[in-house]
């Protein structure tokens, strides 16, 4: 009994983990239908950021980490004005092919700036190690990270639909020539969420690199698990990516653990499954577009 | 005048081959050229790097003429992709004339360059690789680095006098994982061991989590494990987070794990992991002492395993060279080759004539703080040990 709650703790700490790396590319693909594969070279940022903070600069980790979240969404938001702006009325496969091109450039510059090997973040003490609840092994960075992910689901969902700036941002993505039209800055509005979902991405990548690892191949080695986060969670709300996540890293982790022959598999089939179940994914709205 | 333009053409450029030719036939007679593929780039790049770095470093110490011909290395980066490898070993051996082909990162690439070492004639010198077949691959193939039977029996072996009675292993699911756990486990089941557990990992593997619960959860006395050197960290680091440290699961296995390379940024967990290897940083002879200091003085980083595969292999190569009196031809080269015996950093080696693979002492060492830094310090060795993989048959 107790293996299964651990085995779930895991699970749920991996999955949450994967809802923050991949909510940023939620947003951008399917709030504004732009196919951003660059979305993993936002969290290398992230977590190359946090590297150099907390372990040359000796910042403690908790300062370290608005920073990783920052310096990515600047970058981002330099990057949509000068670069991704142009490719927004481009076809998806335009789309594709330019942030492909960027994974490559990311991965060239971060191994030339950082150095190939596999780097890890300094943690404070009270981050390090496990404790027992009625035999169930805690992780304590685990625990941080379901708390952190957890606040932030809570938060996005309110600023989606809650909020002035969400009910503009679901406007200028349904119709953006009708929200031009009643006054809303639609431009800004997209540099503002892509800047956003690139600083969840960097946040995200800082929290992995303990768990992950962090080297210069992050966003390709990575792409794979956030396009599938995507995918079954449809793209249309943040809901759906948030359930995926959890749905798939608690697979993830069960699978390894009962099943290790197939491990690496559970989360391949699971994702056929429910796309056979569900092609637009599990929360997903008939293509309008 | 379209005429006369082609002809001007044509014997432009046969004049311009005539020169290449000449200029090519006039290097070839006093350049020895070796044909370097390690992956500069990629999961496996800090092996290319050690090689690259090590290489460097000798022929600094040792100038670059050896027998009146000057010494070229031509550096390729493959990112350890066999197909790459493949490539990049037939444009040195066909075009550029390299005397030597040498590095190969991982195990599939050795295997890839194999066949054109065996029909360009050209010596092969595996510096990193470390299954066990892959010197059967090619009679041209020559190894500096070491096999994984080499250290895992011996691993085996010791687990077993020492008091280790259950044993769960976890391994990576390729190649040299596979013939590390075949090793182990054959030594340690004949001792009277047992093995309660065994996970094979995949090679891209994320997340150790769920195969260290499973390994918590089976209690063993130890737990051997194999991962590439780059993952040893990782793999660290989630040991101590689930506490298998605090629980007395030592860790056991093939020295991989404990790259120096990454050792220092593994933390204190690490401390009391036992491994067998052929080769430490704290290795305490003088020749490692001045090789460690010198690597350092240069590179700013210390010498892992990988950078003394490489180290030694160029060693080989500038001696198969001095002794064949400066015959380039591969099976002279190969001839010289057979049966060299030298001090590495890593201790007495030498070159096996018959199986073409390298015979070494390997040593038990014990993860330990010296001045602050961890190092793996070595407490036994075992003398000229042969590759069993090839001794079974």
């Amino acid at each position: 009994m107790t293996a299964i709650l651990t085995n779930l703790f895991d699970g749920v700490a991996y999955g949450m983990l994967l809802f923050v790396l991949a909510c940023g590319l939620a947003v951008t693909l399917g709030l504004m239908n732009f196919v951003n594969l660059a979305h993993g070279a936002f969290a290398m940022t992230g977590g190359y950021v946090c590297a150099v903070l907390a372990n040359q600069l000796g910042w403690p980790f908790f300062a370290a980490l608005p920073f990783a979240f920052i310096v990515s969404a600047v970058i981002g938001a330099a990057l949509e004005r000068t670069l991704y702006q142009h490719l927004y009325a481009r076809s998806h496969l335009d789309q594709v092919l330019f942030s492909i091109g960027l994974v490559f450039m990311s991965v060239a510059a971060a191994d030339y700036v950082m150095g190939s090997s596999r780097l890890f973040i300094k943690l404070p003490a009270a981050l390090q190690g496990q404790f027992d609840v009625f035999g169930v092994g805690i992780g304590r960075y685990r625990l941080m990270i379901i708390v952190i992910c957890g606040l932030l689901t809570v938060g996005l969902q309110l600023v989606l639909s809650k909020t002035r700036f969400g009910s503009r941002l679901r406007a200028a993505v349904d119709d953006p020539r009708a929200a031009s039209g009643l006054g809303i800055n639609v431009p800004q509005v997209f540099a503002f969420t892509f800047a956003f979902g690139c600083g969840l991405a960097g946040l995200g990548g800082a929290l992995s690199a303990e768990i992950l690892g962090l080297d210069p191949y992050f966003p390709l080695k990575f792409m794979i698990y956030f396009l599938i986060v995507v995918t079954v969670g449809g793209s249309s709300s943040i809901t759906g990516p948030f359930l995926a996540s959890l749905l798939l890293g608690i697979g993830d982790v069960a699978g390894k653990y009962y099943v290790p022959k197939l491990g690496p598999f559970v989360i391949y089939t699971i994702m056929i499954v429910i796309l056979i179940w569900r092609p637009n994914g599990l929360f997903g709205r008939t293509a309008t577009r | 005048m379209f005429v006369r333009n082609k002809t001007l053409t044509l014997a432009a450029s046969a004049a311009l081959a005539a020169a290449a030719i000449a200029s090519g036939a006039a290097r070839a007679d006093d350049v020895f050229k070796i044909g370097l593929i390690v992956p500069m780039t990629g999961g496996q790049a800090s092996t290319g790097k050690q090689i690259d770095n090590a290489i460097k470093l000798y022929m600094q110490q040792n100038g670059d003429t050896v027998a009146g011909k000057k010494i070229q290395v031509i550096l390729k980066d493959d990112a350890a992709l066999p197909d790459n490898t493949k490539r990049l070993a037939q444009e040195l051996i066909v075009n550029d004339k390299v005397n030597v082909i040498a590095g190969f990162g991982v195990t599939p690439a050795a295997f890839a360059a194999a066949p054109l070492a065996t029909q360009g004639k050209v010596p092969e010198v595996v510096m990193a690789a470390g299954t066990s077949v892959i010197t059967e691959k090619s009679p041209y193939i020559v190894r500096t680095s070491f096999t994984l039977p080499q250290s895992s029996t011996i691993i085996g072996d010791w687990a077993v006098k020492n008091g280790i009675k259950k044993v769960a292993t976890l391994t990576s699911d390729y190649a040299p994982g596979n013939d590390a756990l075949a090793s182990f486990k054959e030594r340690f089941t004949a001792g009277g061991g047992e093995i309660v557990e065994e996970v094979k990992v995949p090679l891209a593997n994320p997340d150790f989590a769920p195969f260290l619960q499973r390994m918590k959860d089976a209690k063993p006395d130890a737990m051997f494990v194999f991962v590439p050197a780059g993952q040893g960290g990782n793999f660290m680091k989630q040991y101590a987070e689930r506490g298998l440290d605090k629980s007395g699961i030592k860790v056991i296995g093939p020295g991989d794990v404990t790259d120096d390379d990454l050792l220092n940024d593994m933390g204190d967990a690490v401390l009391g992991t036992v491994t067998a290897h052929i080769y430490s940083a704290a290795h305490p002879s003088a020749k490692n002492k001045e090789f460690v200091a010198a690597y350092k003085k240069a590179f700013n980083s210390r010498p892992g395993f990988m950078a003394v595969g490489g180290y030694d292999g160029i060693h080989l190569i500038y001696e198969a060279l001095k002794k064949s009196d400066g015959k380039t031809d591969g099976d002279s080269l190969l001839a010289a080759m057979k049966g060299m015996a030298w001090e590495s950093p890593r201790g007495p080696i030498s070159i096996d004539p018959e199986t073409r693979d390298i015979v070494q002492n390997v040593y038990i060492r014990k993860v330990e703080k010296v001045d602050g830094e961890l190092y793996n310090v070595e407490f036994q060795t075992f003398e000229a040990v042969k590759d069993p993989g090839k001794a079974k048959k």
